[in-house]
């Protein structure tokens, strides 16, 4: 049952409740930088460890920090942790931190990452709360890779900076422009109203046909 | 000096914080269904936005120029205060303003926009006027965007549109239009 727990909160975030596109959270850094795959990996694994950390931090001690105050707390734990990637990207991969830019320090301002702490972390274990983030974490990083890959193949015939087609392919500019993200997003999210809408429909023929033999 | 009006007119609509940046997204997706509240939260923001400014050019100048490690911590710290003073502040000066705002004040805090603001304007080493006219700019364009998507959506209201797109699907496809019309602004200044 414990077991179950644990793979439960982590798979949660993968698909069910993905951050991105099922809760439309932390929308900003995800449209921002992923105009090439590069980027979009460096950003989520950015984010992959400044949530995990943060969880960590802010679940081992959630009988510590005043209730008045965790707001401030919870966003000083976070703050620090970007500074530190911030910093290691920096040291580490210089090229991709110039690209990322301004967006690395906004990781801040991330609404997935507070939300994750308010909602689960300063309420649950630490080993829960480590495994929810990783979960949150990797559906975020599925989502920007995703994304990135679309935006890169389209509007640069490339993935990973590897030419996929041959000399006549045409590059569809406007996908690596900001306007491309909006657009592929927007597809994105109407595919995953599809699914769902789909869904919904068969579980209402199920009942029905229940509900009939019945 | 002379570049001032240049700054503006760039973060107004060149550089649009929300449709090139993607800079507070959540607001601007949030709460966009109605004019009359998307024009109040796009003020509000301008105005704290304007705060930032000036607080971020007195933290560079006299304080993260010792440790520029604290410079995040620093401004999200800032601007968090910033915000619950003014809040205090116009609770007390004009209850009234206080009751327009509501909700949409606070929330501010963390609207990406305004850290961003900050960011921007110390990697680009603006100056004090300049960051003030940067801030200007940056928040009349954020109402700006915001107000265009609220209009579109409170028409989209009326019509029929096939239920599959309705929600944030559609809300995201109509900013990529307008995000590729602003696109237009950007041959604007190429010759000077």
């Amino acid at each position: 049952m414990k077991k179950n727990q644990s793979q439960e909160e982590f798979i949660k975030g993968v698909w069910r409740d993905n951050p991105v596109f099922v809760q439309v959270l932390g929308m900003c850094p995800m449209l921002a930088v992923t105009n090439s795959a590069v980027n979009a990996i460096a950003m989520g694994m950015a984010t992959f460890f400044v949530l995990v950390g943060s969880s960590f931090l802010v679940s081992t001690f959630r009988h510590v920090i005043p209730k008045q105050v965790r707001i401030s707390c919870f966003i000083i734990i976070i703050a620090t942790f970007v500074t530190i990637a911030d910093y290691t990207l920096l040291a580490l991969v210089p090229a991709v931190h110039k690209e990322l830019g301004a967006f690395i320090p906004l990781i801040v301002a991330n609404c997935l990452i507070l939300g994750r702490q308010e909602a689960f972390a300063s309420k649950h274990p630490t080993k829960l709360a480590v495994l929810d983030a990783m979960g949150m974490a990797s559906g975020f990083l599925l989502a920007l890779l995703s994304l990135g890959a679309i935006r890169e193949i389209l509007g640069d015939g490339a993935l990973f900076g590897v030419k996929l087609f041959g000399e006549n392919f045409e590059p569809w500019v406007i996908m690596i422009l900001p306007p491309g993200g909006f657009l592929t997003l927007g597809v994105i999210l109407l595919f995953f109203n599809w699914f769902k809408f789909k869904k919904d429909e068969f579980l209402e023929d199920v009942a029905a046909a229940e509900r009939s033999e019945g | 000096m002379e570049n001032l009006p240049w700054i503006f007119i760039s973060a107004l609509l060149v550089n649009n914080f929300v449709l090139t940046y993607f800079l507070g997204l959540c607001p601007f997706l949030g709460v966009s269904n109605s004019l009359e509240t998307s024009a109040r939260l796009g003020l509000a923001t301008t105005f704290v936005m304007l705060v930032t400014a000036v607080c971020a050019w007195i933290l560079n100048t006299y304080v993260l120029v010792h440790a520029p490690y604290l410079r995040l911590i620093c401004f999200i710290v800032v601007i968090a205060s910033t915000v619950q003073f003014i809040e205090m502040l116009i609770k007390k000066l004009s209850p009234a303003l206080f009751r327009a705002m509501g909700i949409f004040l606070p929330l501010i805090t963390t609207n990406c926009a305004i850290l961003g603001l900050a960011i921007f304007a110390t990697n680009r080493g603006y100056g004090f006027w300049e960051g003030i006219v940067y801030a200007l700019g940056a928040g009349i364009g954020f109402t700006l965007a915001l107000v265009l998507l609220a209009g579109l959506r409170e028409e989209s209201e009326l019509s029929n549109i096939p239920k599959l797109i309705k929600g944030t699907a559609m809300n995201l496809i109509i900013a990529g239009i307008l995000s590729m019309a602003f696109m237009g602004f950007a041959g604007l200044f190429s010759t000077t």
